[in-house]
């Protein structure tokens, strides 16, 4: 690898560690939530830098460009931008430094005890990202899972159309009763 | 191999694009100034340059000259970096865009487009679903409730409507085989997509003044309601940026429209292209593709002179209930026929 590569590389993955670390550390949900675009957007372009454009930008169109917007949106709307200091589930501080910890030790044995790969990396052909090849991927090898992620999205989507369904008022004009909201 | 050449070849491009925006914009809105006086029967700003060709100018030493205020219980960084965000997508979005084929200076021959990718629909799909932050940040961080209301509105908007601007790309695609624009211009050189596709075209057309928060669907600054929306609490040059990004984003817009259905920098007349002398005015060039974009921009003038602005709920059901499900059976029987027919 040249050097500047490894330097693109670096700072690349410098930004997503900081995006990262940003996002669970600010009290505000919306650097919350601009910090996981950042975050979002930075790793598209390692996808790019690896030679991977389809991926990369269908992340940004659907994460960044879809998924957050909502989440603002639903901050935004609900007022709910100051996080509460105080943490509502006792001792996920200390779980989570213990198995941030575990994961690393996880890590650091990997990378000590892997010896040579048993199976030589195949080379890719040149064409392997481009939108034919994983189209006829997705609808000719993995038709089935594809399929099976198009019901679960659609159930989702039936689900949320139910809960927000309003309640017809009956002949006398009365609206039936609700159903108990759930406390949390 | 990437050589120094290229690289500079790509970095003029780059400057030329970002340029072309900017200039664009500016006599755009000299171009709605004008058009909206002849269309109530006014003349217009006459008074800045030959036929107020120098209003823009002028315009902007008034807008840099302005004083910038911060509301004092704003969020400061956001409400700072709000306009910046807004505008960058339209500086980069028509980089897929070509204006031509290429033309040789001296022995070199340079490609009148920045670059050919297969995924460039893609591309602009995404580009387009990231510029909905400026305007949520900016009516957000100015902590005013009209603002944050005005952003609000685009959110919901610009996601409604991004569903069937994405469907209607894909008319397009299918017909010519190929997420690349210049594939795509080059697939209408015997007749247009929009004769094919007027149903996706008319989809693009709703969809993408609504993506731009034109009227009718200037809903998320609407006067009467609002006072200005997500840009209350803006002025001077932030102001301007908001300005630009909104007047870019129609050039925009109009150019994508112009290469996917009315067959971009290809010329309806190429046949006139032997003609000695003036031949070349009739071949395929950026001349075409200048022309195309600015009668798509006086459809979108003519449309805010003379059209009411929809109420939020019904331009809600719009997009949901007719423009979402139009779109998918445009997709559905445009399949069905290129099956049938074999391409």
């Amino acid at each position: 690898m040249s050097l500047g590569l490894i330097f693109m590389y670096s700072a690349l993955a410098l930004v997503v560690v900081v995006s990262g670390i940003g996002l669970i550390t600010s009290r505000n949900a919306i650097y919350a939530a601009l910090f996981l675009v950042l975050n979002f957007v930075t790793v598209a372009l390692l996808y790019i830098a690896l030679g991977a454009p389809f991926i990369a930008l269908a992340q940004v169109t659907v994460y960044a460009g879809s998924i957050m917007v909502l989440f603002l949106f639903v901050i935004m709307l609900l007022g709910a931008e100051q996080l509460p200091i105080a943490e509502p589930l006792r001792g996920q501080r200390v779980l989570g430094i213990l198995l941030a910890v575990a994961f690393l030790a996880e890590m650091v044995l990997f990378v000590l005890l892997r010896g040579a790969p048993t199976v030589a990396g195949q080379a890719v052909s040149p064409d392997f990202s481009t939108p034919t090849t994983i189209g006829m991927l997705l609808f000719e090898r993995y038709l089935l899972p594809f399929e099976m992620t198009a019901g679960v999205l659609l159930a989702a989507t039936v689900g949320a159309i139910f809960m927000t369904r309003q309640p017809r008022p009956d002949r006398k004009g009365a609206l039936p009763a609700m159903p108990e909201e759930s406390k949390e | 191999m990437i050589t120094a050449a290229m690289v500079w070849e790509w970095v003029i491009k780059s400057v030329i694009i970002c340029l072309a925006m900017t200039i664009g914009f500016a006599y755009v809105t000299l171009y709605e100034r004008k058009v909206l006086a002849r269309i109530q029967v006014r003349v217009g700003p006459n008074r800045a340059g030959p036929w107020g060709s120098l209003q823009p100018l002028a315009d902007a030493v008034k807008l840099i000259f302005k004083e910038e205020l911060t509301p004092a219980t704003a969020d400061k960084k956001i409400f700072f970096i709000a306009p910046i965000i807004t505008v960058l997508p339209m500086l980069v979005i028509t980089a897929v865009i070509p204006w031509g084929e290429s033309v040789t200076l001296g022995s070199k021959t340079f490609n009148l487009y920045l670059t050919d990718s297969n995924i460039a629909t893609l591309y602009l799909m995404a580009v387009t679903s990231i510029s909905v932050y400026g305007i949520t940040l900016a009516g957000w961080s100015s902590n005013n409730k009209y603002a944050l209301m005005g952003g609000l509105r685009s959110t919901a908007q610009m996601i409604s409507y991004e569903l069937a601007l994405g469907l209607s790309f894909v008319g397009p695609i299918m017909l010519a085989g190929s997420m690349s624009i210049l594939d795509i211009v080059h697939a209408q050189s015997k007749i247009w997509f929009v004769f094919f596709q007027p149903a996706g075209f008319l989809l693009f057309f709703v969809a993408s003044l609504a993506e731009v928060n034109r009227a009718p669907f200037d809903m998320p600054e609407a006067e009467q309601e609002l006072t200005a929306g997500y840009h209350a609490e803006y002025s001077g040059m932030k102001f301007a940026l908001f300005f630009m990004a909104e007047y870019g984003k129609m050039i925009a817009v109009s150019m994508i429209g112009a290469s996917l259905f009315l067959g971009g920098f290809l010329s309806p007349v190429g046949f006139l292209s032997n003609i000695p002398v003036i031949g070349f005015l009739f071949g395929n060039g950026p001349h075409w593709l200048l022309l195309k974009v600015a009668a798509w921009l006086f459809v979108m003038i003519w449309i805010r002179a003379t059209w009411p602005r929809i109420r939020y709920d019904r331009l809600m059901a719009l997009g949901w209930k007719i423009m979402f499900p139009i779109g998918l059976l445009n997709v559905v029987i445009t399949a069905i026929v290129i099956v049938l027919v074999g391409g």
